[in-house]
Formats: structure tokens, C-alpha cells, sequence
């Protein structure tokens, strides 16, 4: 059992076969998703899976924090919001082009978290928490005091980002293969990361950062460097939801949506990176099948979460990893 | 003489009212192996540590080759090659054993701002790694989980790490604690067959291992330094037998 959770937290083992399997497959099926979807529903299919994609991508950068650094950060979704709305915010000036919006949208993020991360960083377990709490609070007040972009009510994307003036995110076949390579690379460059001498580093400062001090790493710079990251990616993510939705609101980073975050991360396995991205389909799409069952679907999700909590640990990549352990003799 | 390579003087700490650092003033010579004994509760660790930078003094000295580090925190002193072992075993438990290690080297050895390229797969990190876990006895061990080792193979693998950092000074606190009779022969054999390469400070309990290494011993006791000086002349010290040897050396 212990064996088993643990076995997901070591090094990444070098590219074998089957620990590549399940992240392949995953984008696979991302990849020719669009090829059926054509046959029915299209708009409502490509729009659900792209939301999946991006949701995924502000996962994955939650999982880097959560699942390698043990750093629980409960406002993740503040970073999604900033993203989101300095696309809303150009846009209502005329600022359209994704030349602009884009490196904005990475560098406001990652402004906010490196001045945020240089007081949550250091404080520890349940402070980090409350501070990285408190932080995206702060943010989502300010967002619904902005009378000027919709206060509350949010802002209306007028007109979705272009690239060098060529309008690609109007299109949403093509606006999900945008979100879908955004999302591979975010995947690609998370893994790179982890695997690094710089990963490493920071790896071992959840193991046990004061042996690591004791070798001779200022952690808190290696964990500073990783929360600024995982904050531009989150911003990445904000950026296509806004173009994605056409719409803001602080609703955007408000703390549920942070709990949300985390539960991805936790439901399809923290540490795995492409356990992110399994997470947040399953919560999305049971989500949304859940909805068009009943009003009151929060009910049956509620207790589903807990059992996947109770009985599924290492989340679903944990299960499918035990089943295929039992399978394999 | 040269100029010692760890000159403590006058450190004093009190946690509360008691004072587990009183006015200790000791040096470490070039490639000498200096213990530091005494009875539990003496202050030899909180010593350690704060010579390690985990603790700060109240007041006194420190200075290590030549250098003023009382100020400095522990991940400064590691890189100027103050290097230590945990009385409690401390390192990596999910990394891999030769990852314990690669990264003690790693410290050393070129920015780790590095955000591509697989860590694992350095032969430069890895092959200096593995030469160190050699020295230990734990080469066959690598590619194990730390989490899985014996106690015995932790104690080697915690001394592997700071053997790695190509140390200027090697404290060791207990690097015998727990440990059974072949393992503490063994570890003995390991540090003697270090010694001369690199000056020691060791903190150790079992007598035999100390007289059989020890090029100079300080007696600590309610963290004072009671006596201080060659391995016979301490055995010998009537305040010290008296004190301390009297009940170990029966």
C-alpha cells in the first residue's frame, strides 16, 4: 500500500514504455476527439473538452507545487483570474493581439508570485495554506471592486485574442488545438522540470529540506523559482478560459475554484503530472454529467469525492496502477 | 603551528535558563580527528549545530579556515565545505540511494538552475555519487530506495552524503548511534581509512571507536569543555575519570 504511493513520488524512471502509456493515450484521444466529434453535437463537445484541456493545464501547474513540493497552495486560481483578465482588460482598450495579451497575462502572473510567493514561501503546512488563501482572496475582492471591467458581474470578451492579426481563436476547432498544444507543452515542460538538476533540488526539499540546506541549497530560492513558474502557467491557463468563454468575472478566482483546482489534482493523483490532466476530465465531465441529471447534482458529487479520497488513494492513477499490479500477477 | 581550520571561541547558548553552551572555546587542526565525548544531555549536538549554522549562538565565535561564519546560515557554510552527519539519520527516504548522493555532489558541482536535462542521467553527477558510496561500502545498494535501507546502511549512506560534498571539515554527530558490532567495526574501518584526508569533528559514544581514532579528545560536560588534549592524557585526567570515563570504561 505505502509501496504504492510512494512509487509515483520517486524520479520519473527513464522513459519506460509503460509509464508513458497513459500519458500518450491521454493525448491521443485529445488529438482525434475533434475528428468525432464532428458527427454530433460539435459546439457543445469541442467547448466542454477544451475547458478540460485548460482547466488541466492550471492542474498540472498546481500539481507541481502540490504534488512535488508539498506546498498546498489554496489560491492557485488567482493566478487563472490574472491571466483571464488581462485578455478582458486589453480587450476593452482594443488591445486584442495575443502578442500582447499573452506575454501580459504570463508576466502579471508571474509578478503577483513572486511577491506573494516571498512571504507564503516562508511559512509552512497549514500557514502556506491559509496565507496562499488569504493572498487569492485579496484578488478576487480587488477583481469585483473593478467597477470600470464589471465589478461583480465580470467583463464581456468583445473580441477574442488574435496572433499577429490573424483572428485563430475564433474558430473553435481551432481554438481547441491551441489549448491542446498549450497543454502539451505545458505537459512536456513540467516534466522536464521535475527530471532536472533544478527539479531535483527542489524534489528533495519536501523530502527533507533541512539535510538539504545541510548539502548546501537555499531552498527557498528553488521553491520561490517553481512557485513563479506554476503561477505563469496557471496564467497561461486563465488566458485561454478567458478567450475560451468570452467572458471574465471574479468568479474566475474565487477560493472554490482553488478547491476545485486542488481536488483535481488530489482525484487523478498528485505527483504524476499526467494524473492532472486525468483529474480534471473526471471532474469536469462528471461535473457536467451530473448537472444534466438533477439540480442538486452537488449531492451525489459531494460523497463521490470523499469515497475517491477514503478508498482510492494515490487518486485514479493510483487505482489504475493497483489494478494493473493485480492484473499483472 | 598553521592556523586551525575550525577555531571556536567563547560560544555560549542557554535554552532558558540552561546553559547548554558554556563558553566553549576548542579549535580543529588539519587533518586531526578531534571527538567531542561526554554524557547525554551535555550539549554536544546543540555544538554541532551550531557549528553546522542550524542554531545560532548567543554568544562567541566561530571561524572556519580562516573565515568569520558565525552569522552565516547553514546552506553558506555547506559551500565552503563545512560538511555534517545526523546523530538521527537524516536524508532523502524516497529518492534513490545514489540520488542521496548525486545531489550532495551536485551542490558542488555547476549551477543548479539548470530546468532541462535529466539530473539522474549525469554521468558527472553520478560516478563521483557512486565512487562515495563505494568509500562506504553501499555501492551494490544504489539504486535502492533510501526509505528501504537498514538502519546500518542509512548511518553509511548519511556519511556517503557529506563524504560527497568533498568536505573541508566533517562533523559527525553519533555516526555510530544504533548501530551493531560489525557495522560500528565497519564504519570505524571507513572513517580511519578517511583520516588525514580531511580534518573531523566526531561526537560518538562508543569508547572503543574513539580512543581507536581519536587524535585529540574534548570532554564536555553541562556544556562546558572539561578537559581537552591527546587521547592518554584525557584517560588519564583524574577530573575526567572521575566525571565521565569512570562508569564507560569499566
Amino acid at each position: 500500500m505505502a509501496q504504492l504511493a510512494l512509487a509515483s513520488d520517486r524520479t520519473p524512471r527513464r522513459s519506460g514504455l509503460a509509464g508513458n502509456v497513459l500519458p500518450v493515450l491521454v493525448f491521443i484521444v485529445f488529438a482525434a476527439l475533434p475528428l468525432f466529434a464532428a458527427f454530433q453535437a460539435e459546439a457543445y463537445v469541442l467547448g466542454l473538452v477544451t475547458r478540460v484541456m485548460i482547466f488541466a493545464i492550471a492542474a498540472l501547474s498546481l500539481d507541481l507545487l502540490v504534488g512535488y513540493g508539498a506546498l498546498v497552495s489554496f489560491g492557485h486560481a488567482a493566478f487563472v483570474g490574472l491571466g483571464a483578465y488581462a485578455v478582458g482588460i486589453l480587450s476593452a482598450h482594443g488591445v486584442h493581439d495575443a502578442l500582447i495579451s499573452l506575454p501580459v497575462a504570463l508576466g502579471v502572473s508571474a509578478l503577483f508570485a513572486w511577491a506573494t510567493g516571498i512571504v507564503c514561501l516562508r511559512t509552512k503546512g497549514v500557514y502556506f495554506i491559509m496565507i496562499t488563501l488569504a493572498f487569492g482572496q485579496m484578488v478576487f475582492f480587488i477583481a469585483t471592486s473593478l467597477a470600470p471591467y464589471g465589478g461583480d458581474d465580470g467583463l464581456t470578451i468583445r473580441m477574442r485574442s488574435t496572433l499577429a492579426g490573424f483572428p485563430i481563436f475564433n474558430n473553435d476547432r481551432s481554438l481547441y488545438y491551441i489549448c491542446l498544444a498549450c497543454l502539451l507543452g505545458a505537459y512536456l515542460l513540467c516534466r522536464a522540470l521535475i527530471g532536472s538538476r533544478f527539479g531535483r533540488v527542489y524534489r528533495g526539499a519536501r523530502e527533507n529540506a533541512l539535510r538539504m540546506g545541510t548539502i548546501g541549497f537555499e531552498v527557498y530560492r528553488f521553491q520561490l523559482v517553481m512557485y513563479v513558474i506554476a503561477g505563469m502557467l496557471a496564467g497561461l491557463a486563465g488566458f485561454l478560459l478567458g478567450n475560451a468563454t468570452d467572458f471574465v468575472s471574479p468568479a474566475y478566482m474565487a477560493w472554490q475554484r482553488s478547491g476545485d483546482l486542488l481536488i483535481m489534482v488530489i482525484l487523478g493523483g498528485m505527483g504524476t503530472l499526467h494524473g492532472a490532466i486525468v483529474g480534471s476530465a473526471a471532474f469536469l465531465l462528471t461535473e457536467e454529467w451530473l448537472s444534466g441529471l438533477t439540480e442538486h447534482w452537488k449531492v451525489i458529487f459531494g460523497p463521490l469525492l470523499v469515497l475517491v479520497a477514503v478508498f482510492a488513494r494515490g487518486g485514479l492513477i493510483g487505482v489504475g496502477t493497483r489494478l494493473r499490479g493485480l492484473l499483472g500477477g | 603551528m598553521a592556523d586551525p581550520v575550525l577555531r571556536i571561541e567563547n560560544l555560549s547558548k542557554s535554552f532558558g535558563g540552561l546553559r547548554v553552551t558554556d563558553d566553549v572555546t576548542l579549535d580543529v587542526r588539519a587533518g586531526e580527528l578531534h571527538a567531542v565525548i561526554g554524557p547525554n544531555g551535555a550539549g554536544k549536538t546543540t555544538l554541532i549545530n551550531q557549528i553546522s549554522g542550524l542554531l545560532a549562538p548567543d554568544a562567541g565565535h566561530i571561524a572556519f579556515a580562516g573565515e568569520d561564519i558565525t552569522g552565516l546560515p547553514a546552506h553558506r557554510r555547506a559551500e565552503r565545505g563545512l560538511a555534517r552527519s545526523f546523530q538521527i539519520t537524516s536524508i532523502l527516504p524516497r529518492f534513490s540511494v545514489l540520488e542521496n548522493v548525486a545531489l550532495a555532489v551536485q551542490a558542488r558541482n555547476g549551477s543548479s538552475f539548470r530546468f532541462f536535462g535529466r539530473a539522474a542521467d549525469e554521468a558527472g553527477l553520478n560516478s563521483p555519487a557512486l565512487a562515495a558510496l563505494a568509500q562506504v561500502g553501499l555501492a551494490d545498494r544504489a539504486d535502492a530506495a533510501a526509505a528501504d535501507l537498514s538502519h546500518g546502511e542509512k548511518r553509511a549512506l548519511e556519511l556517503a552524503i557529506a563524504l560527497a560534498m568533498e568536505p573541508k571539515l566533517l562533523l559527525l554527530d553519533e555516526p555510530m548511534a544504533g548501530t551493531g558490532r560489525d557495522e560500528t567495526d565497519r564504519l570505524v574501518a571507513v572513517l580511519r581509512s578517511l583520516k588525514g584526508r580531511f580534518p573531523m569533528v566526531l561526537v560518538e559514544h562508543d569508547m572503543t571507536a574513539v580512543f581507536a581514532l581519536a587524535d585529540r579528545i574534548s570532554v564536555m560536560i553541562y556544556g562546558r569543555i572539561l578537559a581537552s588534549g591527546p587521547p592518554d592524557v584525557v584517560r588519564n585526567d583524574p577530573q575526567v575519570v572521575a566525571a565521565y570515563l569512570g562508569d564507560e570504561m569499566e
